[in-house]
Formats: C-alpha cells, structure tokens, sequence
C-alpha cells in the first residue's frame, strides 16, 4: 500500500458535496471484476489483518501462484461460486476515502445473470464497463452497457484491464476506446471516461501509474473521488410517494414516504396526485423532531391542513407539475424468470408503493442487446428485453422513467410464485384508457336476474380431461332449465369451435382460451345468467384471474377430482392413448401440470359417486347459499 | 463527539433507507416482529424503528432468543430498556435445550449455538407465525452476507437458497410471501461498523457498556480473552484470572465472545481505534473460526 493510501484512510472522510457514490461494475467473466474490486477495498484499507490471513491461505488452498495473492477471493462470498472461480450473484462493498463512501455493487458477467445487473445498475450512479485489453468490445460488453443505459445510468468509466499484457499499448487502448465510442453512442451516455489499468498490479487503479506515459487522465479512484452526478435530485417537481399512513389516535394522521423528488416546506401547497385536491403542509416530522424543510431521499411524515382522501399507494405532489394518472401505459420490460412472459395472463405490477393486478396487452418488441435491433416475439424469455403496453386493473399515479426514475419504476411479480418476474420502466402513459368511458346502464344486472327468478353465477368446472365435468355440468343444467331457471353453458370443446378457434395448446393460446371464456362468463353474469363453465384450466393463475373478473359471490369453483389413473382408465376420446403413446404433445396430466385447487368452493370426488349425486351436491349449494 | 457534516449526510441516508424498508414491512406484512440481540446493531435498528413510527408506539413486537448464556450485563439492559421505553418484549428459551443442560463448555459452541440460537429462533417464529423479523445483519460484516438481499426468504423449513433470491430493484420490495414462508429483513444492509458507531454517538443511543473498555476479569484461552462472567465458567489447569482492560466488539454468549485489549472506554475512543484497527470484528466471534465458510452453511440451517 502506498504512502498516500494509507494516510487517506486514516482519517476520516471531509467535507463534499457528494459524501456517497453507489457504483456497478459489470465486464465479461474474466474480465478481472473481482481483481478490481479486491484491489480498491485492499488499496483503501477495508481489509482487516485477519481476513488477509485468510485470502493467503485461501490462495494457496487454490493452487494459486505462490506470492501472488489473489484479490479475487475476497468479494466471491458463496461457497458455490468460490468453487466454481466465478462470481454468480450480485454483492455489494463498501470502502471509502476522506472524500467519499463506495458502494459497489459487484454484477456477473454470465449471460443468464442479467437480472442481477439490472438489479445493481438500478440503484447505481455510475458503471465502471471492464474490459480485457486483449479481447475489446464483446458481446457482453454490449449488453452490459445496453442494460445500463436502460436503467437511466449515464456516467460510465470504461476501464480497459490487464493493459499489462498487451505490453501497456496506447494503440490497443486507442482501438478499445473508439470501438466502444462508435457501438454506444446511440446510448445517451453523457459522460464516458476511459482508463487504462492493471488490476491486478494496480496500475492506475489508486494512484496514477508511470508505465504508460501516454495516458494524463485520472487514475479510477481519482476520477471516483471527484465525478459528480449531472443533476441534482432536490430539484424538480415535488414527488412525495405514500407509503404508510401513520394514525396512532384520532389526533394524529401522519403520511408517511421517502421524498423521490424536489423538497417540501411547511406551508407549502401539494396536490394529491389521484383526485387533484389540494392541501397546506402543516408539520413535518423527520424521525422525532419537528422540521421546516424536507428533500429528496428524506424519509418524513407529513400533516396536512385539510382531511384530505390519502392512503398507500397515492402521492403528493406539486401542484402545477403533476404526474401522469393512467391505467394503460408502454413500457420496457427486462424479465427474470424462468417462466417466459405470456401477453394476456395477469400478473402483479409492484412499485414503490403499491401494487395493481397488470396483464401485457401488446408485446411490441424484443430488443436484441447486441445490434438494438427490434425483433417481432410472442414471448419474452428469461434475460430478454421487451418494450410492451401494459393495461392495469387501476390507474395508478407515474412519471415517464426518464423524468423520475423512483415514480417511473415497477416490477412484475408473478401470482402464483411471488417470484420477481421482472424489472419495468415506463415510458409513457397511453391514452386509451381514459377515452373510454363507461357507460352506466339503468337496467343493471341485478335486475336481469330477479326477473328470472335467481342470482347469477358462474360455475366454474375444472379437472383432467375426462373427469366428468360435462357430464356433471350437462345434468345440473337439465334440471336448472326443467325447474324454470335461465342456464348457459360453456363448454371447453364447443368454444374450440367458433369464439376461439383461432387458437392451439401452447400455453400462450391455452391462457388466451381461458380468458375469452372468463370474459364470455362475465358477460354473462351481467345478463343475469347462471353459467356453467367446464374447462380443464389447469393453471391456478387463470382461475383466479377468471374468479376477479366477477363479484366475490359470482364466482363457484368446483374441482372435479378424479385420479389420473381414472381419468386414462376412462379415455372417452381416447386422448390418454395418445398423449401416452406421444403423438399429442402438452396433455394435461401427463406431460403438462395440472395445479389442483387449493381452495375450491366445492370438490368433488368423483371415486365411488354417481353423475347424479354429484349434480345434487352442486344444485343443494345453489340452494342453501340463495342463488335459486 | 464531533462528526462532519459529510459522514453525517451520509449516516441520514442510511437512516432514511432503513426508515423506508421498516415501513414497508409494517404497510404490507401482516406480523412482523423485531429480532433484538441487545447488540450494537439491535440497538440502532431499535432508535431507527422508534423513528419511523413515531409519535406512534413501535407497531410490532421485539423478541429476544436467549441462550442463558448472555452476559449478566446484557439482560439487565435488555430489561431495562424494554421497561423505559415501554416495549413488548417476548424473551424465548429453548426449553428442551435447557432440559438437556446443552451449553458452550459441554457441549461446544457448534452445538451450543444451533440448539439454543439457530432451533430457538425456529422455534420462536413458528410459535407466534411471524412472517416477518427484522435483523440487525449488515454487509460488511462477512463475505456471504455481501451478496444476500435486504429482504431474505426463507422456506417453510427457515432455509436461506443463495441461489433463488430475490432481485431487489430501486427501492422496490417485493414482500409477498406464501403462507408458509416468511421473510428476514435487514434494514441495516448496507451500514458498516463505522457507521453504526457514528451514528450510536450522534444519536446518543444508548448501549450496553460492554463495547467500552474497563477493568474486567478475564481468561486467555486459545488466544481469545473469555471473560469469566458467571461461576459456570471454570478455570482449566494453568489459567488465572485476570484484570484486564478489555472491550468487546460484538456480544453474544459471553463463553464464545473474544475480547480485544483496548483502553477505549468512550465512543470517540471506539471510532478511533477503528480507524486504526486491522481486525475484522467477527474476528471474536467464535463460531465463525469452526469451519470454513461456516456462515453461510449456518445461514442456510436458518441461523440468522
Ligand atoms: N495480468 C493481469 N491479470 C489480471 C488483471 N486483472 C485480473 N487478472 C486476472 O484475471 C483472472 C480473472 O480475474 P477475476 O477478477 O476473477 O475476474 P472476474 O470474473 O471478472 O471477477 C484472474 O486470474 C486475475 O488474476 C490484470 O490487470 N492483469
């Protein structure tokens, strides 16, 4: 460690405008990532005596060159990947300088680990993009760099590493530099500050390095020490995101955030972002104490003069810059699961502060990372980008990504696993939505049932193919209409033939299917109709997104339980033969899941029990629970 | 103490970092609850729960595992300040642990740890069905904590998968859990040691005086300076005891805590020595020297 070093992290940091700098660093595998980064926390002093007494002996454990201590071991945590030699997740580290606090948040350069760099990027103000001297611009390289324009990062530091096995060459540098400068320059990088380095020896990396007379610029911790950010986030219209509110007793309603833009003072005029109402800033409270003037990344409570209407998932904002409310918005999407995104199922769209059921309603395109080219898909796989339209059950108060990036961000969860399917920007509202207004119609469907004498429903029949859901369907129908009721039914086979005959098996068409079904359903619940639906619907996902489209008590699901065993036993289409002999491909049951339900109103176990007895049990519940 | 005004910026964006995922957990699980180690960070994580709710009481329980091997002086605090400040504290025992006299010098500090912190806890969250316990872990304490996330699930069995987490964008937690699972939360993810001790004396948070050097009496075993805090604690042949200015770095069983020979008995004296230090502070934690890469193997059992 050299002299300067070491009387620098001594002391404590000074004074600065910027006292924090969150950072990625993204590069191929190999690259020298974790070389680096082991390399800025050695060199700042952030290793302790005994953890180096570790790193020696974990090096030679490895069969590392004697001698020669391995930084990369320090930032590779999991024993997995320390197994494997390669970083596999997103971590994060800290160090600092009198100037500054770090913190890096060290991403993977696997191909599948895309996620993970979005994830660090999303809350990065600079990426340091590695390079290996002797390989240039990679693909990774671009797709590394696509993903943090995306997420709004607009200061890079290309740092061209291992410059010491290209024999410290300005050429090779100069070459890298302007490969790199013709590839991103439809980015919007504003700030792009190339350094050659050698992590490994520590050329350029703290202090500036005299093996390569050619280059003036800065060494990387200098250019991280002194490089601030393009504009400051105290600045611009007031966007105060409700997260809590805060009401002890009758006296007190505090609505609490984190400031995602501009400042507030007492006083002050704001608007709440859903209604347009708006109210005075009588307190605002900062942990125990009372203050006059709040500011971006702050976390207060604010009182307001007036009994506003205000909860979770709400915003205040200023008055005369406010966002956009919509509930049809474009978007990019970058999605993380494994499960590809189907346009037409629901899933849940979650930002800072609330979260609303969303479907896709149009994939418009994949982008590829490496040409930026627009590629027409159907789906989005896992690591792939997308730009979509996005059609939310509820409006919801946003901003455009580019002009807020904490109100223009969501994720998307995925409602049977709770996993993070994906990272979404919005780009902007579309305006469909708010031009069709509905019509209130006088004669509502209350009154078209009464008329004939029920209420109405749907029941939804769901099972292996040949469990008996017609059959059981058909005869409760037959006794519905023979005792005067209005029935309808909706039959998995006879659909197939008109409405959606446009449509195969792939899960993409069987999700389609499900929700044209679902809609017709609902229609017919407004007519006043009892419906009786019999799908296999083997996805629990589309049940329920079939069950929200109605009233809590419009909705019966009846799970007709038959074995597996049963069902191919049975084969009355001889479809089991097949799919086991393997001419039909996805069957349900067999070589696609079927998700039992784990709640259904009713369940029938078809073992042992008559067609007929099964329809009673579906027609008593009618009846007990008042729909006859 | 004096503090400049750029450390202190920066300890008010941790504040409100961690300030913002305490209430994210209150808006949308539906039982949280507080680990309280009556360490440093619990300490910090406390004040910082205290502000978020405030002028409201804490909107959550805390709940401390004790392994009956605590320092005396630590229960006392604990007491104490659950009664100051009005808290509802829940204490657990391992009870079958108690009943098989399990302990750090019979059974090992392995053993010792998994029966009465590690089971314990499992037992704890079960009982009352917390879906959510904030933790005081931070990233900078050991490498495998550096890649967990601030919301951290865990399976029905309490099992960690490193590789299945969740990505965490912007400040965007995704709280969902089945109702089986549950989710560990670490408000204090990205603070580091320095930190929690610039802000301990900015804040006056009170902590155990432990962390302060004193007079205390001590016994050199293996290396590590063990204090004798208790009669269950005896002399091997050729030990004494010694008075010895020692603090500790963090707390836990006062058997498998290692004490540093330090004259910092005031909170400047503790920043310091920090920034003059070269031990990392899990360096007297025990537990942590038993095996290679022993943490995340605990951590993945549902050791916090
Ligand atoms: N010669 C040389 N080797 C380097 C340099 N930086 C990293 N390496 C080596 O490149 C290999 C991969 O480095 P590592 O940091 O693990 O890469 P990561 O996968 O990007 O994290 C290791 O063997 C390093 O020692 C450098 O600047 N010069």
């Amino acid at each position: 460690m050299s002299e300067a070093v070491a009387e620098r992290a001594l002391k404590p940091p000074a004074q600065d405008d910027v006292t924090m700098l969150r950072f990625l660093t993204c590069g191929s595998v190999d690259d020298g990532k974790s070389t680096l980064i082991g390399r800025l926390l050695f060199d700042s002093k952030q290793i302790f005596e005994d953890q180096l007494v570790k790193l020696e002996s974990d090096s030679k454990h490895k069969g590392n060159a004697a001698g020669d201590t391995d930084f990369a071991l320090l930032v590779d945590g999991l024993e997995a990947e320390r197994e494997q030699g390669i970083t596999i997740d997103v971590a994060y580290r800290f160090f600092s300088t009198p100037k500054r606090r770090f913190v890096v948040a060290d991403c993977p350069g696997h191909e599948q680990y895309t996620r993970n760099m979005a994830t660090g990027a999303s809350t990065a103000d600079l990426a340091v993009v590695l390079i290996d001297a002797r390989k240039g611009v990679l693909q990774q390289t671009r797709r590394h760099a696509h993903i943090v324009s995306l997420l709004g990062i607009r200061q890079v530091v290309l740092a061209v590493n291992k410059i010491d096995l290209v024999g410290h060459d300005k050429s090779v540098f100069d070459t890298i530099c302007a490969d790199f400068a013709a590839f991103s320059k439809d980015l919007g990088f504003e700030d792009v500050v190339a350094i050659p380095i050698s992590a490994r020896f520590g050329d350029n990396v703290v202090d500036r390095s005299n093996k390569m007379p050619w280059y003036d610029g800065p060494s990387l911790l200098g250019h991280l020490d002194q490089v601030l950010p393009k504009r400051s986030r105290q600045d611009g219209p007031l966007r105060f995101p409700i997260q809590y509110v805060n009401r002890p007793n009758l006296d007190f309603r505090g609505f609490c955030g984190t400031i995602a833009q501009g400042s507030v003072t007492i006083g002050d005029t704001i608007t709440v972002a859903r209604s347009g109402q708006s109210t005075k800033v009588v307190r605002i409270i900062n942990g125990f104490e009372d203050v006059e003037r709040a500011t971006f990344d702050n976390s207060v409570t604010l009182v307001l003069e007036d009994e506003v209407e205000l909860a979770r998932g709400n915003m205040l904002v200023s008055p005369d810059d406010r966002p956009h409310v919509a509930d049809q918005v474009a978007a990019h999407l970058v999605w993380f699961d494994q499960k590809p995104l189907i346009p037409g199922r629901e899933y849940i769209l979650r930002t800072e502060c609330t979260q609303v059921v969303a479907t896709v309603t149009t994939l418009k395109h994949r982008l590829d990372v490496n040409s930026l080219a627009k590629i027409s898909v159907n789906s989005l796989e896992q690591n792939e980008i997308g730009v979509v339209n996005l059609s939310l059950q509820e409006e919801i108060p946003f901003d455009g990504y580019s002009d807020c990036p904490e109100t223009g961000c969501f994720v998307i969860i995925d409602r049977m696993t709770n996993a993070t399917a994906a990272a979404g920007m919005i780009s902007f509202p579309l305006r469909r939505a708010s031009n069709i207004h509905r019509q209130a119609m006088l004669v509502d469907k209350k009154a078209r049932s009464e008329i004939k004498r029920q209420k109405s429903v749907v029941l939804w029949f769901t099972g292996l193919s040949g469990s008996g859901k017609s059959t059981i369907a058909n005869l409760l129908e037959q006794r519905l209409t023979a005792e005067g009721r209005h029935t309808y039914s909706l039959d998995g086979d006879n659909v197939r033939h008109g409405l959606n005959r446009d449509l195969g098996f792939l899960e993409g068409d069987r999700v389609e299917n499900v929700r044209r079904v679902a809609e017709v359903g609902k229609l017919m619940v407004d007519a006043g109709i009892i419906t009786l639906v019999s799908l296999i619907s083997p996805y629990k996902a589309d049940r329920d997104m079939a069950r929200s489209l109605v009233e809590a008590d419009e909705f019966i699901e009846v799970f007709v339980d038959t074995p597996f065993e049963e069902c191919a036993a049975r084969d009355p289409k001889g479809l089991y033969a097949k799919a086991i002999k393997g001419e039909i491909k996805n069957f349900t049951g067999y070589d696609a899941p079927y998700e039992a339900p784990e709640n259904p109103e009713l369940h029938l176990k078809t073992l042992g029990e008559t067609a007929a007895e099964l329809a009673d049990t579906v027609e008593n519940y009618l009846r007990n629970k008042g729909y006859l | 103490m004096q503090i400049d005004s750029s450390a202190s910026r920066h300890l008010d964006h941790l504040e409100a970092e961690a300030i913002h995922i305490m209430r994210e957990v209150v808006a949308t699980c539906s039982k949280p609850v507080m680990l309280y180690s009556i360490g440093k960070d619990s300490s910090v994580l406390l004040h910082l729960a205290l502000k978020a709710f405030y002028p409201a009481k804490l909107p959550f329980p805390l709940l401390h595992v004790d392994t009956t091997w605590k320092f005396q002086e630590m229960t006392a605090f604990r007491d104490r300040i659950a009664k100051e400040l009005d808290l509802d504290l829940l204490v657990h025992i391992n009870q079958d642990g108690v009943k098989e006299g399990v302990g750090p010098f019979s059974h090992g500090s392995s053993h010792h740890t998994h029966v009465m912190k590690t089971l314990a806890l499992r037992q704890a969250l079960d009982h009352h069905r917390f879906d959510a316990a904030f933790g005081g872990a931070r990233r900078d304490e050991e490498a495998s904590r550096a890649k967990e996330r601030i919301f951290s699930f865990r399976s029905a069995n309490h099992v960690w998968d490193p590789k299945n987490q969740r990505p965490e964008m912007w400040k965007i937690y995704n709280t969902r859990v089945q109702a089986s699972e549950s989710v560990r939360v670490f408000p204090l993810s990205n603070w580091t040691e320095l930190d929690i001790w610039q802000y301990i004396a900015r804040e006056k948070i009170e902590i155990v005086p432990l962390y302060l050097a004193k007079e205390r009496p001590v016994v050199e075993r293996d290396g590590t300076i063990i204090m004798k805090d208790d009669d269950r604690m005896e002399l091997l042949p050729g030990e004494t005891l010694q008075m010895r200015m020692v603090r500790f770095r963090t707390l836990g069983c006062y058997p498998l805590t290692g004490g540093v020979e330090s004259t910092a008995s005031t909170l400047e004296g503790i920043v310091q020595e920090m920034f003059l230090s070269r031990t990392s502070e899990r360096e007297g934690r025990m537990i942590d020297r038993d095996e290679h890469a022993s943490m995340e193997r605990k951590k993945r059992e549902g050791y916090f």
